[in-house]
């Protein structure tokens, strides 16, 4: 909790660091959930929204029209990279220590992207449009970092 | 085995983020009276009150709080609670009492402990002297105070109390008006 | 529809950190500052609305405890929201429209140094996709930028050169954080920071606070021979998954600025709340504003950005530029969440 306040020499202001924390745990409900299990078992899916559309990540309803979404669709595990960046240095919060791009992925048969990390190594070697592949996590627990990362396919 | 074919239901988002608070400029003045072992208010301009611990402004008025207004240790139990649960990360043992206390000489009420008794005898009206921790322990906090304990003093009748305290913020303010 | 004008507006001086000042000083300043202007006390103002976010500070109850800025005590009537101010504004805006106010007092505030900025707007990401993954709010529109780029739709040069007529117009307003003459080879010399952005093409980390006076034509009229008033205002959102939305085009921004009626005739002057320097672009776009359009003459967001009070500011630049007579028609945006997520659009016209 919080430190009392100590001294800045510099200037009139008195400092305390703390940090606010939350031990959260989050239900995650039947479609988040059946998604989160298959990305335990190593497996992508995404979800039918109206119209032929496929999403993924699933959302619970279809973001144009807000139709329930509930049919599951089994996919790969690549992608096409649709926008990405190059983070030269990773924040301490980062989970990749090392440079490395996010990107914005559109799983192989689905209309939809998917946010994550892709360890490409330099930012020479992304590209829009690049084709990338999951790096599953060696341990899995149905969570979003199942997907460890992606990397060039 | 059975713990492969259960279904995701919840995840753990444990959420941490560090910050470097800085304390406003009349928090700050107070915290460094603290440290000297002293409690020090500020009064409002516009209606002569004396807040402790001072935040900045006035809360009837908005206005920059800045005379301040040294006062003693002593103060008076407006209102208390016994409290039964233990709070984490406190080393105090439940039951313990929490309670609003009005610093003599001050117009606001604020809240620390009182002990030193029986939960039992703790009255609203009660008088009460701060129990200081050792100096070699005081920093810039309201922890120097450890809690406050009884006087002995008999109690106060709370409506007289805020009457006088009235009284007084009148007297300041015509003083005041009075010198210009 | 009521007629509603904006006849007070104060911002503290916009700094990196403000020291030993608590969100209670803050406020006071441009609080008491606008009261004073119209020379109001509490009993002419019948309604008090905030925007701010306490995981800012990491302080709770920050906006609750900011109250003691505006002397509660007799109670008054009060709400808040966990956004821009402008989003309180709109809600001030509709608390006059029902008549169940005649003037409000509008604030908002952010002391942004006691945290780390980029982290803590992680949280009002997906709690169960993205979050965990922290990625931060330069990253995320880092991504926008390079959509944009990719389609051809911006260049550096162009995102250059918004940062160059912030820093320069930043010169002449009293109180900005980051001002000064570049040319854009030295902008373009810098190195990336998070690529395609360079540092420059971010937001500063900005302390501070501002607020506005909103009030009704009979109000308004014992103040200023031309007011400032409200003739359209408009707020839309976007999907919450970034990989459902189309990055490149903000038509949350465009069907706000076609309600409002910013198309309705000439816009002198805008105040764009867009804290990266490719927003700008994609912002005026959307709202179909032509080069002669005097874009954040205050210089904008990256000449100092108060988190959660910067889309206000910028209906208290425009407002104030109108009674001054510098501009007739004006408009004034708003943005929140990931890559102008959310967009509130109003037109200013002098009267």
């Amino acid at each position: 909790m919080a430190q009392a306040g100590s001294e800045h020499a510099a200037d009139d202001v008195l400092r305390a660091s703390f940090d606010v924390g939350y031990t959260y745990q989050r239900l995650v409900g039947p479609v988040i959930g059946e998604f989160l299990t298959g990305l335990r078992d190593g497996k992508m899916q995404g979800i039918k929204g109206s119209n032929g559309k496929v999403i993924c990540p699933p959302t619970e309803y279809d973001p144009v029209t807000a139709e329930e979404c509930s049919e599951f669709v089994a996919l790969p595990s690549t992608g096409t990279v649709k926008t990405w960046n190059w983070v030269n240095q990773p924040r301490p919060n980062h989970l990749l220590k090392k440079p490395f791009a996010w990107a914005l992925v559109q799983i192989d048969g689905a209309d939809t992207s998917l946010l994550h990390m892709v360890d490409a190594g330099s930012e020479a070697a992304m590209k829009t449009g690049m084709k990338v592949k999951v790096r599953w996590a060696a341990e899995r627990k149905g969570f979003i970092t199942d997907i460890e990362c992606f990397e060039p396919a | 085995m059975s713990e492969q074919a259960k279904k995701v239901e919840l995840i753990e988002c444990p959420i941490v983020l560090n910050y470097n608070f800085s304390a406003g400029r009349a928090p700050t003045q107070f915290l460094r009276g603290m440290k000297q072992g002293k409690l020090i208010g500020q009064r409002s301009p516009l209606t002569g009150k004396v807040i402790a611990p001072p935040r900045g402004a006035c809360p009837e008025s908005g206005l920059p709080t800045t005379e301040e207004v040294p006062l003693p240790d002593t103060a008076t139990v407006i209102t208390f609670t016994i409290v039964h649960l233990p709070i984490p990360t406190s080393a105090l043992e439940p039951p313990f009492i929490v309670a609003n206390l009005v610093l003599d000489g001050s117009d606001q009420t604020f809240i620390h402990l009182v002990s030193g008794c029986a939960n039992e005898d703790v009255k609203i009206g009660m008088r009460v002297k701060a129990k200081w921790k050792d100096q070699s322990e005081w920093d810039y906090s309201m922890d120097n105070i450890a809690y406050f304990e009884p006087t002995g003093e008999p109690p106060v009748d709370i409506e007289a109390l805020k009457a006088s305290r009235l009284e007084e913020a009148k007297r300041f303010l015509k003083a005041k008006a009075e010198t210009k | 529809m009521r007629e509603v004008a904006i006849i007070a507006y104060a911002q503290t001086p916009l700094v990196r950190d403000c020291g030993a000042k608590n969100d209670v000083e803050l406020v006071m300043e441009v609080v008491n500052a606008v009261k004073h202007q119209v020379g109001f006390t509490n009993q002419d103002l019948d309604f008090f609305c905030s925007g701010s976010c306490d995981y800012l500070g990491g302080s709770a109850f920050a906006f609750v405890n900011a109250l003691d800025a505006l002397g509660a005590v007799p109670p008054i009537n009060e709400s808040h929201v966990e956004m821009d101010a402008a989003w309180a504004l709109y809600e001030a805006w509709l608390k006059i429209q029902t008549g169940h106010a005649n003037t409000a007092l509008v604030y908002g505030f952010g002391k942004c140094s006691q945290g780390d900025l980029p982290d803590v707007l992680t949280l009002q990401l997906d709690p169960y996709y993205t979050q965990p993954l922290w990625p931060d709010s330069i990253s995320l529109a880092a991504l926008q930028a390079r959509a944009l780029l990719d389609a051809g739709k911006i260049t550096e040069e162009d995102m250059a050169r918004v940062v160059q007529k912030s820093r320069r117009n930043a010169k002449s307003k009293p109180g900005t954080q980051l001002k000064g003459d570049y040319t854009i080879e030295q902008l373009l010399a810098e190195p990336k920071l998070v690529s395609p952005l360079r540092k420059h093409d971010c937001p500063p980390v900005t302390d501070g606070a501002s607020a506005v006076i909103l009030a009704t034509r009979e109000v308004a009229e014992k103040f200023h021979k031309r007011n400032a008033y409200i003739t359209g205002i408009d707020h839309r959102i976007e999907a919450h998954q970034l990989g459902s939305r189309n990055l490149i085009d903000s038509m949350s921004t465009r069907i706000a600025g076609e309600a409002a009626g910013v198309a309705k005739g000439k816009v002198d002057i805008a105040e764009l709340h867009t804290p990266f320097s490719y927003q700008e672009l994609l912002v005026k776009q959307a709202l179909g504003l032509g080069d002669d359009t005097v874009i954040n003459a205050s210089g904008g967001p990256l000449a100092g950005n108060i988190m959660m009070s910067a889309g206000l500011s910028n209906f208290g630049e425009v407002a104030m530029r109108i009674i001054k007579g510098e501009a007739n028609r004006g408009v004034a945006h708003a943005t929140s969440g990931p890559c102008l997520q959310q967009n509130l659009v109003a037109v200013l016209e002098g009267k």
